[in-house]
């Protein structure tokens, strides 16, 4: 199947889309955004976190048709090397990345919570961010980068 | 931070003022790449006409292959290739210590989840569709998957030759020395899961001259290229590895998984071939840290010091050796504690059964023992009436003792101080007044003395935690307060750092210094693996600091220069990065060299030795100044250089004697969790943590290991388990494989000592593991205190709780 | 594999009668596991999440109708009030992202012993709506579910949505798992007091081969509660009463041994969980 939707605010096509194929697998093979990670296929991680029409979700379980006509944001759309966003930059500043494979789904959903709520608590913090899961840095400096985040913003 | 004494063997002094040298919490250089997505993982590789491979695997944890067809899947459109062990050109097995694993299963399988055959096509569906295609005929065999009865006389044999993989006897003192107070228990834990985020994943690129280009995450990669070529019949040279980005590793990818048949399937087909493991496939695609079994006994005088220890423990290998040998001396030689003990007797064995092959996880055969022997000695202050800690300091190890095996403890031991620390850490806040107080009164007071004389529990808490905002249970919404009692716990344990037993270990680091139009830039290449723990920081701080050098580069890590040995047993910094330090050492006697001619000094003039590399200057004390770029224009400066620690020995095979180790790592933790005693659900409030870590090379990174280490410990002490039913794995999924998300970590209180270690770089200790074994008996011991259960198990279970302990499995 | 997305209900129910073995899809947080997972391989998906209407909920009098595309982030935002069992059950379900995409509708469809809203429903006395292009059918929700995992829909019915009677009373939801998020029940209890109509209403999950009520447990509990005049009077409630329900409501379960739990645990958590909320509803019912 064919595939029309907005990726990180500009156009995309893609051609000969399986149907039972993921938005996630879409991303990375067919666009050629690695940046959503792939670490449990079934929602449990939060490591292929994107904002579909604005609302966090989990691109392993959205079905490519579902996103036709769609708005994606990425973790790529949020910024890049020269242009870091302030979430981006709280996480380098925090030491809050270790391996790195949940940080962009980490650094996705934390803006999509301080859109939400730009002063959260830590514990508004931890419940927003319980399904994205890191097994390197056991969250402290994570929590950091978010509150560092917040108060930047503000 | 605390800095207990001077860093010491700092032979010249290093490179004052330069940004992002050691001691400096110098970022990452992959962090911006990390936060933006840019970072290339093994799982992002791509390349112009790759195809996938996908891997067939047994559904029997043991039987015979009695055929393999591969007919209907050769046949599918869009499949390249399938292959089987007849297709394996060069050895036929591969293995960390010994080569008993099949590349593909020849005629049995012995667990399950082992791989049978591997396919190649167009793309992932494809490929799996064709795996699904390939009819394998199996006959079952006996099982047997209970470490105790593998060893008994007469148990099926998972390999010829009995099922007994090691036995290591650990004999010091008078064995059948006899004490006042005696205590004895039977203690397991589980099998858990590195639970890396990412999955096993690479790919391999057919090259012009006949050999294969490996791209991979990894922890070794010259093991790695050692068994790969010796599989496909090809010298070493022809087999080049170079890391592509690891998602975490904790052990898990120390042993080959998918390396050789990514490179078989490249060689055959012609073509570059990525594969990525799903979670579920990890799974079944990596080893384990060892089930355990251990029976101890403490004996202790009156006054509380340590008569003797007896040790009786089992580890399941699982279905291959992998690294089960050198976890069974680790759990033998560590066994007795961080303590003082005239007469121990420890005796560890590791059997192969039809489970899952074991090997290296996080803290590597320590782990289990220091939740036994943690747990022994709660029981013992108990029996004599003594605080856990008070019990703990009276036997604690100190420079100069000597462990069980006869070694010397020969640098800082600070048992007692990590201890001392942690007990007097601040207690976490309490959501209102008046909430704390148990019936004694002084439960969470001020000291985190917790109640009394035992450790014992605070009473109800009954509101809501101030620290996260969550009682246990967390959004579950299971109690408002009802059945929540606090407990607090202490531990404390310890983990050699580096390879033991008289491994030849070593790294090979290659510094480059150039020079270009004033310009000064350094480069540092080794082969040692980055997987997230933040080597590639302190590469870059120990080049910046010896050379003083503001611009490094850290280059990819590869074969193209010499083994750095692996990312594993906390010993990269202390290795890769002597090595690193050393090649240093080497470019500025270049340097030092061509100053002399420069400055017109003789060669072993003492104003230069003495000089200082700063800001791209070469200053000596006299004031004579070279700059540094000026030096190497034109000339660049390279050396590299291949490092070893000094030598280890192996254990007298009936005493088990022997300088077996090079170095330790010390952690103590206090563990404050509310339980609900009705439901058994528990929430970590507070860990409070001591380590010495002996240099800080990067203080946020040495942090960030103890916060991680530490979170698997909690893991490993409440919910991680790999749950099998008759070799089968039961839960292999992020779903029914718990590992702790945010709300379940609590706000930790860190506390680094740097002791340093005379005989090390820097004077620094291993980091990673430590942390990692006294979390675990800390919780547990907190939650005893919390329930007066016993809890002999982890992960406990809420049915633990609840209904006291369950009979080990 | 078929994609279709249909835009309205009609076209919607047109497609299933036509091809009543395609899947349906709507969050994916369960279709997308399986087909990700490789254990499903439909001819055909169908995606209810262009049929505007379906994410719709309105109030009739005292009849809550809840579209089956209304998701759980949506439930908890904006239905707390109206269905507040519902509302704290959503909020215990997976993550944001989860409770961003999951719908009331997918979780019936999926018929899960665990699955969050079905306790609440049951306690509710909830009915689920359906339709078929022969038709539409009303089916309360303890006779929805037929197995584990199954539930009444005919192949070409999909569910319109959920009527629940607008919460006169407290609700309450309770959901054990061995983390303190992101789990899946090891079970989990709903409690729903109506004074108006002097009902008590349950809700069991993950300790049954379906969602049940404690029938027995609420029949008592109503009839104490009448016989004492308790809805007038809003006395506490007598510890034997409260343990009677509790121990009530556990012998409502049929349990089994699995990877999260023990039967024997989940009866027990069971008969913590029924005691305690019934304490927090009726304290709630004593303070308004």
């Amino acid at each position: 199947m064919q595939l029309q939707f907005t990726v990180n605010e500009r156009p995309c096509h893609v051609d000969d889309v399986w149907e039972g194929e993921s938005l996630l697998f879409v991303l990375r093979e067919r666009v050629g955004l690695w940046g959503s990670k792939n670490a449990c296929e079934q929602g449990e991680c939060g490591s292929c976190t994107v904002l579909l029409d604005g609302a966090a979700v989990c691109s392993c379980l959205v079905a490519a048709g579902q996103v036709d006509g769609r708005h994606v944001v990425t973790v790529e759309g949020l910024g890049d090397r020269s242009d870091l966003h302030p979430v981006q930059q709280a996480f380098v500043d925090a030491g809050a990345v270790q391996c790195g494979f949940c940080t962009p789904g980490l650094v996705v959903a934390t803006a999509d919570l301080l859109r939400r709520n730009p002063s959260p608590s830590d514990a508004e913090i931890r419940e927003a961010l319980a399904g994205n899961l890191c097994r390197c840095t056991g969250y402290a400096q994570i929590l950091d980068a978010v509150r560092l985040a917040a108060a930047v913003a503000r | 931070m605390t800095t207990a004494l001077q860093p010491g063997d700092v032979r010249h002094r290093l490179g004052r003022g330069v940004d992002g040298g050691i001691g400096t919490d110098a970022s990452r250089p992959d962090g911006t790449l990390k936060a933006t997505g840019q970072f290339g993982f093994s799982s992002d590789l791509w390349t112009e006409g790759m195809i996938w491979g996908a891997t067939v695997r047994s559904p029997h944890p043991h039987a015979a292959v009695v055929s393999v067809d591969v007919s209907a899947a050769l046949g599918m459109p869009g499949v390249h290739c399938v292959l089987t062990h007849d297709d394996v050109p060069g050895r036929k097995t591969y293995g960390l210590e010994s080569p008993d694993q099949p590349v593909l299963a020849i005629d049995e399988v012995r667990y399950q989840g082992e791989p049978v055959a591997v396919v190649a096509a167009d793309d992932p569906e494809t490929a799996r569709r064709g795996a699904a295609l390939v009819r394998v005929e199996y006959r079952l065999l006996p099982l047997v998957v209970d470490p105790v009865a593998a060893l008994a006389p007469g148990a099926p044999e998972v390999h010829p030759g009995g099922n007994l993989v090691r036995h290591v006897k650990i004999r010091r003192g008078d064995p059948s020395a006899r004490a006042e107070v005696v205590v004895s228990g039977d203690y397991e834990v589980g099998m858990q899961d590195q639970a890396f985020l990412g999955t096993e994943s690479g790919m391999a690129v057919p090259a012009e001259d006949g050999g294969v280009d490996l791209y991979i995450a990894t922890q070794w990669l010259h093991v790695d290229r050692d068994q790969v070529a010796a599989s496909l019949g090809l010298p070493p040279e022809k087999v080049r590895l170079t890391l592509a980005g690891v998602g975490g590793a904790f052990g898990a990818r120390e042993d080959v998984s998918l390396q050789i048949h990514l490179c078989l399937l490249a060689l055959r087909t012609g073509r570059p071939v990525k594969m990525v493991y799903s979670r579920q496939e990890s799974f079944f695609g990596h080893v384990h840290r060892h089930p355990a079994r251990l029976h101890y006994t403490h004996g202790a005088d009156r006054e509380g010091r340590l008569v003797f220890v007896h040790a009786d423990m089992v580890f399941d290998g699982g279905a291959y050796l992998s690294s089960s040998t050198a976890v069974v001396g680790n759990a033998a030689t560590l066994g007795a504690g961080p303590y003082d003990v005239p007469n121990v007797s420890i005796d560890v064995r590791g059997a192969y059964t039809n489970n899952p092959p074991c090997g290296a996880m996080r803290g590597f055969g320590a782990v289990q023992a220091c939740f036994a022997y943690e747990s022994q000695m709660d029981k013992l202050a108990a029996a004599l009436g003594m605080h856990p800690v008070d019990l703990r300091t009276r036997n604690a190890m100190t420079e100069g003792s000597s462990l069980p095996t006869g070694q010397v403890v020969d640098s800082a031991a600070p048992v007692a101080e990590l201890l001392n620390r942690v007990r007097v850490a601040p207690m976490p806040p309490v959501a209102s007044a008046g909430d704390a107080a148990g019936p004694t009164g002084d439960a969470a007071g001020p000291t985190g003395d917790a109640a009394g004389p035992t450790g014992d529990a605070a009473g109800p808490t009954g509101a809501r935690s101030g620290a996260t905002g969550l009682l246990p249970g967390g959004v579950a919404n299971t109690t408002h307060g009802e059945g929540v009692v606090r407990g607090v716990g202490f531990a404390v344990g310890f983990k050699n750092v580096g390879y033991s037993e008289g491994f030849d270990d070593y790294s090979t680091a290659r510094v480059l210094l150039t020079g270009a139009g004033g310009r000064l830039m350094a480069s540092v290449h080794s082969a040692a693996c980055e997987v997230g723990q933040g080597l590639v920081t302190v590469e870059a701080q120990i080049v910046r600091s010896e050379l003083g050098v503001d611009e490094v580069v850290v280059e990819t890590a590869d074969t193209q220069v010499g083994s750095a040995g692996s990312t594993s047993a906390s010993r990269q910094t202390y290795v890769t990065g002597g090595a690193v330090r050393a090649a240093c050492q080497a470019v500025r006697e270049e340097l030092l060299a061509r100053a002399a001619a420069v400055l017109g000094l003789e060669p072993d003039d003492p104003d230069l030795a003495e000089a200082e590399l700063v800001g791209g200057k070469l200053l000596c004390r006299s004031g004579g100044t070279v700059v540094v770029a000026d030096l190497v224009e034109g000339s660049p400066v390279e050396r590299t250089v291949q490092w070893r620690h000094r030598p280890t020995e192996a254990l007298h095979p009936d005493t088990g004697q022997g300088r077996a180790h090079v170095q330790y790592s010390f952690a103590a933790h206090r563990a404050i969790v509310d339980v609900d005693v009705e439901l058994g659900l528990v929430h970590v409030v507070q860990i409070a943590t001591a380590q010495d870590v002996g240099r800080a090379m990067n203080p946020a990174a040495v942090v960030g290991q103890i916060h991680g280490g530490t979170t698997q410990g909690i893991g490993l002490a409440l919910m991680e388990e790999i749950q099998m039913a008759d070799g089968k794995v039961r839960n292999p999924s992020f779903t029914d494989y718990l590992i702790p998300t945010m709300p379940d970590v609590p706000p930790m209180h860190v506390e680094v000592l740097e002791l340093a270690d005379p005989h090390a770089p820097y004077g620094l200790r291993g980091v990673g593991e430590a942390p990692t074994l006294s979390s675990t008996p800390a919780v547990v011991a907190a939650v005893r205190a919390a329930t007066g259960r016993a809890l002999a198990r982890v992960p406990v279970r809420p049915e633990h709780i609840v209904f006291g302990d369950l009979t080990p499995q | 594999m078929e994609f279709l997305a249909p835009t309205s209900w009609d076209e919607a129910l047109a497609v299933k009668a036509e091809h009543p073995e395609a899947e349906v899809i709507a969050g994916g947080t369960d279709v997308m596991v399986d087909l990700n997972f490789d254990r499903r391989r439909p001819a055909m998906l169908v995606d209810l999440t262009r049929i505007a209407d379906l994410a719709t909920w309105q109030i009739d009098g005292s009849v809550l109708t809840i579209g089956a595309g209304v998701t759980y982030a949506r439930i908890i935002d904006e239905l707390s009030t109206l269905a507040p069992g519902l509302a704290i059950a959503s909020r215990t379900v997976g993550s944001p992202q989860i409770r961003n995409r999951g719908t009331i509708g997918g979780n019936l469809g999926s018929a899960s012993p665990a699955g969050d809203a079905h306790p609440p429903l049951l306690a509710t006395k909830a009915t689920v709506e359906v339709a078929s292009a022969r038709g539409s059918r009303s089916v309360p929700v303890e006779k929805f579910f037929t197995g584990a995992k199954r539930h009444v829909l005919a192949p070409d019915e999909l569910i319109a949505a959920v009527t629940v009677p607008v919460a006169a009373g407290p609700q309450q939801f309770a959901k054990v798992g061995t983390r303190n998020a992101m789990v899946i029940a090891v079970t989990s209890f709903a409690l729903a007091l109506d004074p108006h109509a002097h009902a008590v209403g349950t809700g069991i999950g993950s300790a049954a081969p379906t969602p049940i009520r404690a029938e027995e447990a609420e029949r008592v509990l109503a009839g104490e509660l009448a016989a004492a005049d308790q809805w007038e009077h809003r006395r506490p409630l007598d510890d034997h009463l409260v343990d009677h329900f509790a121990r009530l409501s556990a012998e409502a379960a049929a349990p089994i041994d699995d990877v999260r739990g023990t039967a024997a645990y989940r009866r027990h958590a069971l008969a913590v969980l029924a005691r305690r909320t019934l304490s927090w509803a009726w304290s709630e019912y004593q303070r308004n």
